[in-house]
């Protein structure tokens, strides 16, 4: 390695997001990596750090303050390109879908950006489908509360069994075309509603 | 009857995305067969990006940004034009309580008179200056923006340098209340309703208002992605008609009470009603007592949403001014060609309504109301024009650039 080592700056609010791009980036090889979640801090930090490549989440409000100092070249060396290469659409699109940004100073070469920003982009990906997946958990944790819940209203209601129980209740859903925990919340109101429990 | 094209526009929480508001919320989207979606962003750097990457069909745009985006000056390199404007006025600039004890103390009484206040604001700066304090700080949002040049306009016309006896940085609109409680800034220069959240919040007091700096002053722009356009010409249009009627719903008085409604949901800018209702009505609390503003925001008369091409070059006429662009006839011709009042005319012309047959007016030419020409029926137009007397020719823009530089001194 003879080329000087790149100098990143992460800003993200999200502190464990900008964790998981952090490790990304030093597994990598990038040691002068440095995050930023105070978004008051930014313009000092983004002065301090003298950064080669900025990546910054899209729902940060402070993206404009972050555009203006770039055209004031006393503040920094001019990151003032967007990603590396303002003819690649592809990249662009993947990153805002994404939801990242990131700004690279004048005359870096592609080769040395791209795989960061890649990087960059697959790990917010992650993070979102993380987040989904953790969400999916969170609900499928709660509906399947919510049907024992009415199972026990039902066993204890007609005198059926647990298996007779959750048998009618799938009946329902599948006549109604719903899924069975909505049959079971509409159960649980219902019953509240008669003055049951 | 096909079924609607869905259209997605993005917007800011501001009073002026009123437009936008209620092209969807009654109906008139719908109307033209548009089913159309609006998202809320967080920066002005979001929409550019959403609308570059198609998120976004068309967005809730400063003026001067597709003005900027033509002329290469932004870091994503995109075409945007502008058929239409999304009103005239809006904004307010307001000080922290503090500096406005010490205008007071200068002489300064109330937002009617830009000049005073600026005399004041300019002797409260000399003396901070004697005895070394720190350089004043005013927040606007965004470097390419109506607030930044109105404000650097004001401070200018007022013998105040705004590069070197102010110091002005970028606030988001929604921060600009936490900025000032945090002393980050001692004032700022910004959309409704933002300047009077702060008024509420004890925070602060407006000194100044954009319609009293210049009067029926654009401020937003409907902007468009240049290819989009090209391609989707008679959607572009429907949504332009559509636009049109909106624009005529919210300058009704009697619909301010619920279009006040209307954008105090939490989808929009979720703010209360009653201070939403006040600033469509241009009756601001100032932190010194209410105060009405005559055309403080205008959504509809004087052809408030035409896009005036000589608008479009007051606004190059001041990113040339504070050294954002180098003068040329080319970029001159780029910033003009951004408002495009051709697409408008094409749009409404179906309609019968007054098209002003002029795509350049002179800025500040029109002491009194004035009838002008127009395709059909009436169309009255002004007062306009600047606090300081000074009118603008955009057949003599280099004289003016001239007469502007150096800024000061």
């Amino acid at each position: 390695m003879t080329a000087k080592q790149l100098s990143i700056l992460v800003i993200d609010e999200n502190t464990i997001r900008a964790s998981i791009i952090e490790a990304g980036l030093r597994e990598a090889g990038h040691d002068h990596v440095t995050l930023v979640h105070d978004v008051h801090a930014i313009a000092s930090r983004v002065r301090d750090a003298q950064p080669d490549v900025i990546v910054i989440d899209l729902e940060n409000p402070n993206r404009d303050m972050l555009e203006s100092m770039f055209s004031l070249s006393r503040a920094v060396k001019r990151p003032i390109a967007m990603f590396v290469d303002r003819s690649d659409q592809a990249a662009i699109e993947a990153a805002v879908d994404a939801g990242v940004s990131a700004y690279v100073v004048d005359g870096l070469r592609q080769e040395r950006v791209k795989p960061i920003l890649d990087m960059a982009i697959s790990r917010f990906n992650a993070f979102s489908r993380m987040e989904r997946e953790l969400e999916d958990a969170r609900n499928e944790l709660e509906s399947r509360k919510i049907v024992e819940k009415a199972k026990g209203i039902l066993m204890r209601s007609q005198g059926l069994s647990e298996d007779e129980a959750y048998r009618r209740m799938r009946r329902a859903a599948m006549d109604q075309n719903r899924k069975i925990s909505e049959i079971a919340h509409s159960l649980i109101t219902a019953s509240k509603l008669l003055g049951g429990g | 009857m096909s079924a609607s094209v869905p259209l997605t526009a993005g917007f800011l929480p501001l009073l002026d995305s009123a437009i936008l508001v209620a092209a969807r919320e009654k109906g008139f989207a719908e109307e033209e067969g548009i089913a159309l979606t609006l998202v809320r962003e967080t920066s002005w750097a979001n929409i550019r990006d959403r609308i570059a990457v198609g998120h976004f069909e068309v967005a809730h745009m400063l003026a001067p940004m597709p003005i900027a985006a033509n002329l290469g000056l932004t870091p994503m390199r995109l075409g945007l034009l502008a058929p239409m404007s999304l009103g005239l006025g809006g904004n307010a600039v307001t000080v922290s309580q503090e500096l406005w004890a010490a205008m007071a103390g200068e002489g300064a009484t109330g937002p009617d008179d830009p000049a005073a206040a600026g005399a004041a604001l300019r002797a409260v700066i000399e003396r901070r200056h004697r005895k070394g304090d720190d350089t004043l700080r005013f927040g606007v949002v965004h470097p390419h923006s109506g607030h930044n040049f109105e404000l650097r306009y004001w401070l200018a016309a007022c013998g105040i340098d705004p590069e070197r006896d102010v110091e002005i940085v970028i606030v988001p609109p929604p921060l600009t209340s936490d900025a000032m409680a945090a002393g980050r800034i001692d004032g700022f220069c910004v959309g409704e309703p933002w300047n009077s959240v702060a008024v509420a919040a004890g925070l602060a007091h407006i000194v100044t208002v954009k319609a009293a700096i210049w009067r029926s002053s654009p401020e937003k722009v409907l902007g468009v992605r240049e290819d989009w356009a090209g391609e989707h010409g008679s959607l572009l249009e429907r949504l332009l008609r559509a636009l049109h009627r909106a624009s005529l719903w919210c300058g009704a008085v009697g619909n301010h009470d619920e279009l006040a409604d209307l954008l105090s949901a939490p989808a929009y800018l979720n703010q209360p009603a009653a201070l939403l209702r006040a600033a469509l009505d241009g009756e601001l609390e100032t932190g010194g007592g209410t105060r009405r503003f005559q055309d403080f925001f205008v959504p509809a008369q004087k052809a408030a949403i035409f896009p005036w091409q000589s608008h479009a070059l007051w606004f190059y006429s001041q990113m040339v001014r504070w050294g954002q662009v180098s003068h040329s006839a080319e970029n001159a011709e780029t910033a003009r060609r951004s408002f495009r009042p051709d697409i408008y005319r094409a749009a409404l012309k179906p309609l019968g309504v007054p098209l002003p047959s002029a795509s350049m007016k002179v800025e500040g030419a029109l002491a009194v109301p004035t009838p002008v020409g127009v395709s059909a029926g009436q169309l009255v137009l002004g007062p306009d024009g600047f606090f300081d007397g000074a009118v603008f020719d955009p057949a003599h823009l280099d004289a003016y650039i001239a007469s502007q530089r150096p800024a000061l001194r």
